[in-house]
């Protein structure tokens, strides 16, 4: 069969139109990965509130107990603020870090397949997966936000604050899950997998300034936490979130990092995936 | 094959593989396989488990690079041009490829939107296409409750949604009850007759294959060993030979570790028929 008998017209204006159709259509493979998800939490909300219940014990048990201890939390932030922002970035973390289990299991069951043997360029089926992750940290974010209304936290609810705490979220969570994707094309089985999970979280969470300020570290760590992704999601939180909150390296610093370190990801991950079906 | 290429003429050439072999280590799955489909063909491809199909069909969906040799899959290179290949392909894996936790309908546009189905058009071919599988009433049922038919069903009716030229089937029928495999193999030949669609299959039950299939190959130790209709392939066992004797005739004995397609394959297989079943 020759296809090379369909007409041929290379003008400028085709070239352009194709490309604004290659972009659409990136757009919308990589939205219809993340819409799927979001339909699945819609059949199965129970995930969301057993989710819920981190966050609920780190603020209520670890805060309560933390907030007593003097000079912990930087300036005049009273502990609970301060820690309500690391927190929500952490709760974020540990449902993204996880979601290569999800991936392996998709391949295992056969879903991965179908997505592999659609037209869909890679990174557009990793986009969208970043993105699902990021709907997850998003419900995350609702369920930090009334906890920590009812604890007192000094939140701020201007919306346009709120709008970037839901972006750093989607970035965040996006930017971790990619990882956990990148981990999943490595190991391939989901008891090797969990194994990694867990070696990950741990110096990710504390290793940051997620429960404490980088202030009280010694150097080398200090060095570590500013190499660590989480750091500056937590800075923008803290800087948006909270009242009274302001940002250490500024906001454009904080989400530049961000959003360079997920597309280098999504690069990495786009070339492993097809990987998964082998 | 002098038959194959007299024919091929008249008609046009849906699948053209020559020498292609992959290997896995020192294993080599898929060796030096070439032949022919023709569009608007069933072509059955048979052979003992870890014979090499699934591989085979990995290779022409382009989800596993070939280690040599080349194929063309409705006119495009499954290496160079991957990518036209998969808009022109509909796959159906042997293992479960909807997603349980969605709704029948809620697959379908996720497939839609992955093959680039133009929003004006996609819930028009959606509500179309479940229709024709018998889906519309459990449309918006989560799909986890389908029962294994009903499961294979949408998954065909998700592969075809873009409408490709091949479509490849992988044991379509494992682990269901007669009355839903005759179902499937209705649709197949429906799609055969009314649009002229090109269908690999590959089966387990020979009298499927018999009964549906244009033509047949049956694959052993990664090799073809023998292709044609299915009274072709009969006759080169002998009078009144069934197709099943042609697989016994054929097929090399094998040590009894090596039957079975080893543990990864058999526990795949056995997952499938218990997902669809």
């Amino acid at each position: 069969m020759s296809r090379s008998d369909e007409p041929a017209a290379p003008s400028a204006i085709t070239a352009e139109w194709t490309a604004v159709r290659a972009i659409e259509s990136f757009i919308t493979q990589t939205l219809a990965v993340a819409a799927a998800e979001v339909q699945k939490l819609r059949h199965d909300p129970l995930e969301l509130f057993t989710r819920a219940i981190q966050p609920v014990l780190w603020l209520m048990l670890f805060g309560e107990v933390m907030a007593r201890v003097r000079g912990v939390a930087p300036g005049n932030i009273p502990y609970l603020d301060f820690l309500a922002a690391g927190i929500l970035a952490q709760s974020a973390l540990f449902v993204a870090i996880f979601y290569g289990i999800s991936a392996i299991w998709e391949r295992d069951l056969g879903v991965l397949q179908r997505y592999l043997v659609s037209p869909a360029p890679r990174s557009a089926l990793v986009l969208g997966k970043a993105l699902s992750a990021g709907v997850r940290g998003l419900s995350q974010a609702v369920i930090v936000y009334v906890l920590a209304l009812l604890l007192g936290v000094g939140i701020e609810l201007n919306p346009l604050n709120m709008l970037g705490v839901a972006a750093a979220i989607v970035l965040g969570s996006g930017l971790f899950a990619t990882l956990s994707l990148i981990i999943a094309c490595i190991v391939k089985t989901r008891e090797r997998f969990m194994g990694i999970g867990q070696v990950l979280t741990m110096p990710i969470f504390f290793a940051s300034n997620a429960i404490y300020p980088l202030s009280l570290m010694p150097d080398w760590l200090r060095t570590v936490s500013h190499a660590n992704p989480l750091t500056y999601e937590v800075d923008i939180l803290r800087a948006l979130m909270l009242r009274s909150g302001t940002s250490d390296y500024g906001l454009v610093i904080d989400f530049g990092l961000l959003a360079a370190t997920t597309g280098v990801l999504v690069a990495i991950a786009a070339r492993m995936y097809r990987r998964m079906g082998y | 094959m002098p038959a194959d290429s007299a024919v091929a003429k008249s008609r046009n050439i849906a699948v053209q593989i020559s020498a292609l072999t992959r290997c896995f280590g020192g294993l080599t799955a898929v060796d030096h396989v070439d032949f022919t489909v023709l569009q608007g063909e069933i072509f059955g491809l048979i052979g003992p488990n870890g014979a090499g199909k699934s591989t085979l069909i990995r290779m022409l969906t382009t989800l596993l690079p070939p280690t040599s040799g080349s194929a063309t899959v409705a006119g495009y290179d499954i290496v160079s041009q991957s990518a036209d290949v998969r808009r022109h392909i509909g796959y159906v894996p042997q293992l479960l490829s909807a997603d349980g936790s969605l709704t029948g309908y809620e697959n379908m546009q996720l497939s839609a939107r992955l093959y680039g189905v133009a929003r004006p058009e996609r819930k028009e071919r959606i509500v179309r296409a479940l229709a024709r599988m018998g889906l519309t009433e459990a449309a918006h049922h989560l799909v986890g409750h389908y029962s294994g038919g009903m499961i294979r069903r949408l998954e065909i009716a998700q592969s075809l949604l873009h409408r490709p030229t091949v479509l490849f089937l992988d044991e379509p029928t494992v682990g269901l009850d007669p009355g839903a495999r005759d179902t499937v193999w209705e649709r197949v030949v429906d799609l055969r007759d009314r649009f002229q669609r090109t269908m690999i299959v590959t089966s387990h039950h020979m009298d499927e294959i018999e009964e549906f299939c244009d033509r047949v190959a049956l694959i052993d130790h990664g090799q073809i060993v023998a292709i044609g209709t299915a009274a072709e392939l009969k006759a080169r066992v002998g009078p009144g030979a069934t197709l099943d004797d042609v697989f016994i005739k054929l097929v090399a004995p094998t040590s009894e570790i090596e039957t079975g397609g080893g543990y990864v394959e058999v526990r795949r297989a056995r997952r499938a028929e218990r997902d669809h079943g």
